[in-house]
C-alpha cells in the first residue's frame, strides 16, 4: 500500500498578513510559479516580477491591470471554490483586488506575493462569510452537523471503493454539495493546502476539528463519489 | 463484499483516524491495516479523494467584465467626489 501521508506539504514560510490576523502565518500550497525555489530560504521573485510589483506599488495603473491578469484565475476560483455562488464570486474576487490595490505598498517582499495575495483574498472570503453568518464560522453546526449531512460510517459498507481514480468533475461537483463547514475546511486543507494548525486559525477553531472535520469531509465525498457512477449508469 | 476480520477494532481504528491522518503518521503501518482490508480499502479511497484533490487547484478565468468593474471602482475611490 502507498504511504497515505497526505497532509504533508512543503510550505513556504509566511510572516505577513495582508488582510487583518486571520491568516497571521497561514501558508498556502505554492503555485505552479512559486515552486522551483529552495525550500529553506524565500525564492527571490523573478526579476519581471518584482520591476511589475515595484510599478504597481508606484501607483502604475498599467502594471496593477498586468498582476490582475495574472492572478485572477487562481484568485476567482478559490473565490468561487468557496462561495458555491458566481456572483458573490465575482464580488469577493473585486474586493480582493480592490484591497490588493489599496494594500500593494505595503507589501515587503517577506513572502511570495502570490502567497499574500491569497491570504489577503481568503481573508475577504473569510470576513466575507462571517458577514453572512455561515458556517466556519458556525463549525459548531459543522462539527454537529444534521443527521442528513453527516458521513456515513464504513463499518460493513465494504462495496465502497473509489477503485484508485476519481472523475475530476464528480469531485467538483461532491465538493460544491458538502455542507459550508466541510467544505470550507476542505478547500483550505487538500485544495489550497493549508495545515491543520493554520486552519484552526483561520476559523478559531481547535486542530482537533479541523482534523475532524477534514476527515468527515473526506468521507462523506467518498460517499458521494462511489455513488456517482452509479447514477450514471442509471441514464 | 470485504470482509472485514474485527469490527470493533475498525470502529476503533476508524474513530483514531482522523488524528493519525493529521498528525503526518505512516498510517500504512498501522497494525490494524496489517489485518483489515475494510479499512485498507477506507484508506486507499481517502487518500485517493486528498491527491485528486490537489489537481483541482487549475481552474477557471472571471468574467472580462470584472476587470472593468474593478478598474472603475478603483478610480471610484481615487476620486471619491468624482472629480
Amino acid at each position: 500500500m502507498s504511504n497515505p501521508g497526505f497532509s504533508v506539504r512543503s510550505r513556504h514560510p509566511g510572516s505577513e498578513a495582508p488582510g487583518g490576523k486571520l491568516l497571521e502565518g497561514a501558508t498556502p500550497r505554492k503555485t505552479a510559479a512559486e515552486q522551483g525555489g529552495g525550500r529553506s530560504h524565500l525564492p527571490s521573485p523573478a526579476p519581471d516580477e518584482a520591476k511589475l510589483l515595484s510599478e504597481a506599488q508606484a501607483g502604475d495603473h498599467q502594471a496593477f491591470a498586468r498582476i490582475y491578469s495574472q492572478h485572477k484565475r487562481r484568485i476567482y476560483s478559490l473565490c468561487l471554490r468557496m462561495v458555491g455562488d458566481i456572483a458573490e464570486a465575482e464580488d469577493l474576487t473585486q474586493e480582493a483586488f480592490l484591497q490588493l490595490h489599496r494594500k500593494i505598498a505595503t507589501f515587503r517582499g517577506d513572502s511570495a506575493f502570490s502567497t499574500w495575495l491569497h491570504r489577503l483574498a481568503i481573508n475577504v472570503v473569510l470576513m466575507h462569510l462571517r458577514r453572512k453568518n455561515l458556517s466556519l464560522v458556525s463549525l459548531d453546526e459543522a462539527m454537529e452537523p444534521s443527521p442528513d449531512d453527516g458521513p456515513g460510517r464504513s463499518f460493513g459498507a465494504a462495496d465502497l471503493n473509489l477503485a484508485g481514480s476519481i472523475d475530476r468533475l464528480a469531485l467538483e461537483h461532491a465538493v460544491a454539495d458538502l455542507p459550508a463547514g466541510y467544505r470550507l475546511i476542505f478547500i483550505l486543507h487538500d485544495i489550497e493546502g493549508y495545515e491543520h494548525n493554520e486552519i484552526a486559525s483561520m476559523l478559531d477553531c481547535s486542530i482537533g476539528n479541523s482534523k475532524s472535520q477534514l476527515h468527515k469531509a473526506r468521507l462523506k465525498l467518498r460517499e458521494a463519489l462511489c455513488a456517482y457512477p452509479r447514477q450514471e449508469e442509471r441514464r | 463484499m470485504i470482509d472485514c476480520p474485527d469490527t470493533l477494532n475498525c470502529e476503533q481504528f476508524q474513530n483514531q483516524l482522523p488524528e493519525l491522518l493529521g498528525s503526518g503518521t505512516v498510517v500504512a503501518e498501522h497494525a490494524h491495516l496489517q489485518q483489515c482490508e475494510l479499512c485498507r480499502a477506507l484508506l486507499a479511497d481517502l487518500e485517493t479523494i486528498a491527491e485528486a484533490a490537489r489537481q483541482l487547484l487549475p481552474v477557471v478565468d472571471p468574467p472580462e467584465k470584472l476587470w472593468e468593474q474593478i478598474e472603475s471602482a478603483i478610480k471610484s475611490e481615487k476620486s471619491p467626489n468624482g472629480t
